[in-house]
């Protein structure tokens, strides 16, 4: 298992670094935009990113609500805090593209409108996570997860009606899409994909230490210095 | 052509996003690892 | 099912009851409408053609307001009195006490948008193009959207520090679907024009959310 993770860090640099030479040489330029598109082949793959992990967060945390199981409560925590931080790049690097083709740095189109949206949800759940004492931060996360995770069709579907009445120009571009670019686009995510797993699992490593500490200190702070309870 | 810089900048802002990330992971990791150290010591002492 | 509902109903007339008789809440409740609307009109200050506009907004941020205020005090009275633990220990149901606790909410909020509303028609010289029972129907549906999310957020924020300020910090997020159907029907009705999309919107909002507040209370009121 220790083993695994370098081999798997390797692989992954490999990955993105072939999938960052495919989007900047290998993929083909885009007719209107010019070179600015490519920030669509790190913009899209880190959104879809995004998006699993707010899923497994929601899987995580309806486990946690029924089994109880800590490792549940990691999973939730991780998946969300990594979430986050894609979803961060989705909202960042979406401006400085909006910037050079729309000449604006930010419009409520539906993609971005929702992404942010889905931000503060994720956000406030870490918040809540920071906030609350010990004991009971599991299952009152897990209860904020599940009410976040069965808000969101209803933030995609009410911006999406909002935006039919209102229509904004769209980022990212609609319509179908050149095949060469698809392939792009994939390996881009597969590789960001691997990135997010090896991420997760480091974080994941981290949040079991801290856990185990915190217990060796509790048990530390009962027994006296001759190891017998006080 | 303009677009360049922006293209850059996207590209290079998700990289520092994701590094800074990476190294809050790898220095909670490394004081951790000392704390640890820590404990260890107080757990031999305890011992005698 | 005739235990629950009884103590539900106890609840809610004992909570009535304690503030009609302190009438602190019902006194500072008119005083802080009055205020916010004033608020609101030196802030915004259109002419009556782009007040139908932009009303509907207006409304509902006042509203919003006004609801964190009443929700914040939600569980205030029990804490002080441990009645929470009481209740944790009692074979009662916990929805009863959710369900009674968010009535209450609803009541107060809905009491505060009544006092609110006439001045902001006063002074903002509103006049619905659309039908006015609609305009009810989703008050009624979004003021029970914020009230019932509000209500369990406030039990949560009981676990945590800054209690005060993790509510809103909850609350705003989930509640931006439900805050832009409000607002959205609000000032297409007050347009004349048909809101049928955003008000089957609040329904579905308000039925899910209801349903998930109250399976999830208990774990939320135990949590340890």
């Amino acid at each position: 298992m220790k083993r695994a993770f370098p081999i798997l860090g390797i692989l992954t640099a490999l990955l993105l670094s072939y999938a960052l030479y495919m989007a900047l040489i290998g993929a083909p330029t885009e007719q209107t935009m010019g070179n600015v598109q490519r920030i669509f082949y790190y913009h899209v793959p880190s959104a879809w990113t995004a998006f699993i992990l707010f899923f497994v967060n929601f899987g995580a945390s309806v486990f946690y609500l029924i089994k109880r199981q800590p490792a549940a409560d990691i999973v939730a925590l991780v998946s969300a805090e990594v979430g986050v931080v894609f979803c961060t790049v989705v909202l960042v690097t979406g401006p400085i593209w909006a910037r050079p083709v729309w000449g604006i740095w930010w419009t409520w189109d539906m993609r971005l409108t929702s992404t942010l949206v889905l931000w503060l949800i994720y956000v406030s759940y870490l918040f809540l996570r920071r906030f609350s004492s010990g004991g009971q931060t599991p299952l009152l996360a897990a209860a904020l997860a599940v009410l976040g995770a069965l808000c969101v069709p209803f933030v995609y579907f009410s911006i999406w009606f909002f935006r039919t009445q209102h229509p904004q120009p769209v980022m990212g571009g609609g319509g179908s899409i050149d095949p060469r670019m698809l392939h792009v686009l994939l390996i881009n995510w597969l590789a960001f994909s691997c990135f997010a797993f090896l991420v997760c699992w480091s974080r994941y490593r981290l949040e079991r230490l801290q856990r185990d500490v915190d217990q060796a200190h509790a048990l530390e702070s009962l027994l006296d210095p001759r190891g017998r309870v006080r | 052509m303009r677009g360049n810089g922006y293209l850059f900048a996207a590209y290079a802002i998700t990289w520092i996003i994701h590094i800074v990330y990476l190294g809050t992971i790898v220095s909670r990791y490394s004081r951790l690892k000392r704390e640890i150290e820590e404990l260890k010591k107080s757990g031999v002492r305890s011992q005698t | 099912m005739s235990v629950p509902t009884g103590i539900t109903r106890a609840t809610l007339l004992k909570d009535l009851r304690l503030e009609w008789r302190s009438k602190d809440a019902i006194n500072s409740m008119l005083f802080f409408s009055l205020l916010v609307v004033v608020v609101f009109s030196f802030s915004f200050d259109p002419s009556a053609e782009e007040s139908r506009q932009i009303a509907g907004g207006l409304i509902w941020v006042a509203f919003l307001f006004a609801a964190v205020v009443a929700l914040n005090q939600t569980w205030a009275r029990e804490i002080r009195n441990q009645v929470l633990d009481a209740y944790r220990v009692s074979p009662a149901p916990a929805n009863s006490l959710f369900i009674a606790k968010t009535l209450g909410n609803f009541i107060f909020v809905s009491v505060l948008e009544a006092l609110m509303t006439p001045l902001f028609i006063a002074f903002y010289r509103l006049r619905a193009l659309g039908p006015v029972w609609q305009l009810l129907l989703v008050a009624v549906l979004g003021t029970w959207a914020l009230v019932v999310n509000g209500t369990f957020f406030a039990a949560m924020s009981l676990r945590t520090r800054s209690r005060e300020i993790m509510l809103p910090l909850l609350l705003f997020p989930i509640s931006i679907p439900a805050i832009l159907a409000m607002v959205q029907s609000t000032t297409a009705i007050l347009n004349g024009e048909g809101a049928r999309f955003w008000i089957v919107l609040l329904v579905t909002y308000d039925l899910v959310f209801t349903t998930v507040c109250l399976l999830l209370f208990e774990t939320v009121l135990n949590a340890e």
